[in-house]
């Protein structure tokens, strides 16, 4: 019972990383593949945040009578990556709004179909 | 032993969110199940004391994250996945479980959740947390080690939202063209 | 969206608040949890929220996007400049020990400005991102 206690944050966080993997690489629409990378994203987050965590400690803000926090390096890691995170997203979702501009469908598929890609 | 029974439930929600999040082909209902699995993360970086995480991750996963995809299918007007025909599913899902099972595998001399001897606590985390108030007279750890111990790697983060700014405006900012793509739909021609 | 009554007062009474609460937050950071990256998105979730209720236009009039433009690059600015100066003052890029009297004082002063730096670019940048995709679906 403790092992999986101390291993079921790790292995929630393989479990969505492998679904936004499966999103990216099984699905057709652009957005949704986009959807997909985020969930990776958030797995990538998830796994920092379980490793800096330490049992009975707080929040890392300094107070007075409290002698144990959390690991506060990881959390700048990931406050910053989460801020990159939406702008690369944008960068993605914009790149999406010109695609349809030019082929006029977001499927992958067809975007091979009109360039004869595949 | 509370907080962890609460870390327990809330990361099955997230799991069954992200399920069918993958599940689902409307895209509207796709987009609005996400910004609920940005609020369940941030509710579990709560739990596991990470504030200014959690604080990030609902501003920024369910507040505009949420908008700009909405804001995405808006302009493709195309609110629903259709069924791929080429993708079969049955290779990428061989592919994700060799690659999970092998990362679970990896998982399983890992230091326990919440070890307090685990390396990634002995190194420089005693440090920032010992000497952030009397070096720099901040409370709060998180804003200390970002904004002054590690301020060139912010600077970088900073640099690199500036940058994606740009990229955006010069992709999409400004009016359109007119176009002479390959468009299927007449009405964006004359605009 | 524009002729909701309700969307259209209760926004109105509650944007003031949410620019107030990113301000807290800006300023607030050093003791509690906030700080730049979070304060920015706060404060463009304002404007953002104005733009949904009173249309783009309008939103458009608040905050010109040549000045959303200067407002980013001037983040950077800021933050790259405290660096500069530390240089000037015989320090190490970015020790802000050296900006005030005490070096306690200093670290605080400098955080302060990195943080404000960081909060502008955040915020513009993301009304830039947020302003381009909405004006990129209009007639």
């Amino acid at each position: 019972m403790d092992f999986i206690i101390g291993h079921y944050n790790y292995w929630i966080a393989i479990f969505l990383m492998m679904i936004g993997f499966y999103t990216v690489i099984s699905r057709g629409n652009l957005v949704k593949k986009i959807i997909g990378l985020n969930i990776f994203q958030v797995s990538v987050f998830l796994l920092y945040i379980s490793m800096s965590t330490v049992k009975g400690g707080a929040a890392p803000i300094i107070t007075a009578g409290v002698k144990l926090y959390s690991n506060p390096l990881p959390h700048v890691l990931i406050l910053t990556a989460i801020v990159v995170g939406v702008a690369t997203t944008a960068l993605g979702l914009a790149l999406v709004v010109r695609i349809k501009e030019a082929y006029g469908t977001i499927e992958e598929d067809e975007i091979h179909q009109q360039d004869h890609s595949l | 032993m509370i907080d962890i029974f609460i870390t327990v439930i809330l990361l099955a929600f997230l799991a069954i969110t992200a399920v069918s999040i993958v599940r689902m082909t409307n895209l509207f209902a796709i987009i609005m199940l996400f910004g609920i699995f940005s609020f369940l993360s941030a509710a579990i970086f709560v739990v596991m004391d990470a504030v200014d995480v959690a604080f990030t991750e609902a501003a920024v996963g369910a507040g505009i994250s949420t908008v700009l995809m909405l804001a995405t299918i808006a302009l493709t007007r195309d609110h629903h996945e259709k069924a791929s025909t080429s993708h079969r599913p049955w290779l990428p899902l061989a592919v994700v479980i060799v690659t999970g099972a092998a990362l679970v595998y990896g998982t399983l001399d890992i230091p326990w959740f919440g070890d307090p001897e685990a390396p990634a606590q002995m190194h420089v985390a005693p440090y920032y947390i010992e000497r952030s108030v009397p070096e720099t007279g901040v409370p709060n750890v998180v804003t200390a080690v970002l904004a002054s111990y590690r301020g060139f790697d912010t600077l970088g983060e900073v640099i690199v939202v500036f940058t994606a700014g740009i990229a955006v405006m010069l992709l999409i900012g400004g009016r359109r063209r007119k176009s002479n793509a390959r468009s299927n739909e007449g009405e964006e021609d004359d605009k | 969206m524009t002729n909701n009554l309700i969307l259209r007062v209760v926004s109105k009474s509650l944007i003031p608040l949410i620019i107030v609460f990113a301000l807290y937050v800006q300023f607030h950071g050093d003791y509690g949890p906030g700080g730049g990256f979070q304060a920015g998105v706060i404060m463009s979730a304002a404007i953002i929220l104005y733009a949904l209720v009173f249309g783009l236009d309008a939103a458009e009039q608040v905050i010109p996007s040549t000045i959303l433009r200067i407002l980013a690059s001037l983040g950077v600015l800021i933050y790259a400049g405290v660096g500069v100066v530390t240089l000037f003052l015989g320090g190490n890029y970015l020790d802000y020990s050296v900006l005030g009297e005490t070096r306690v004082a200093g670290q605080h002063l400098g955080i302060l400005l990195v943080e404000l730096g960081v909060g502008m670019t955040v915020f513009s940048v993301m009304l830039i991102i947020f302003f381009a995709f909405a004006g990129r679906g209009r007639p």
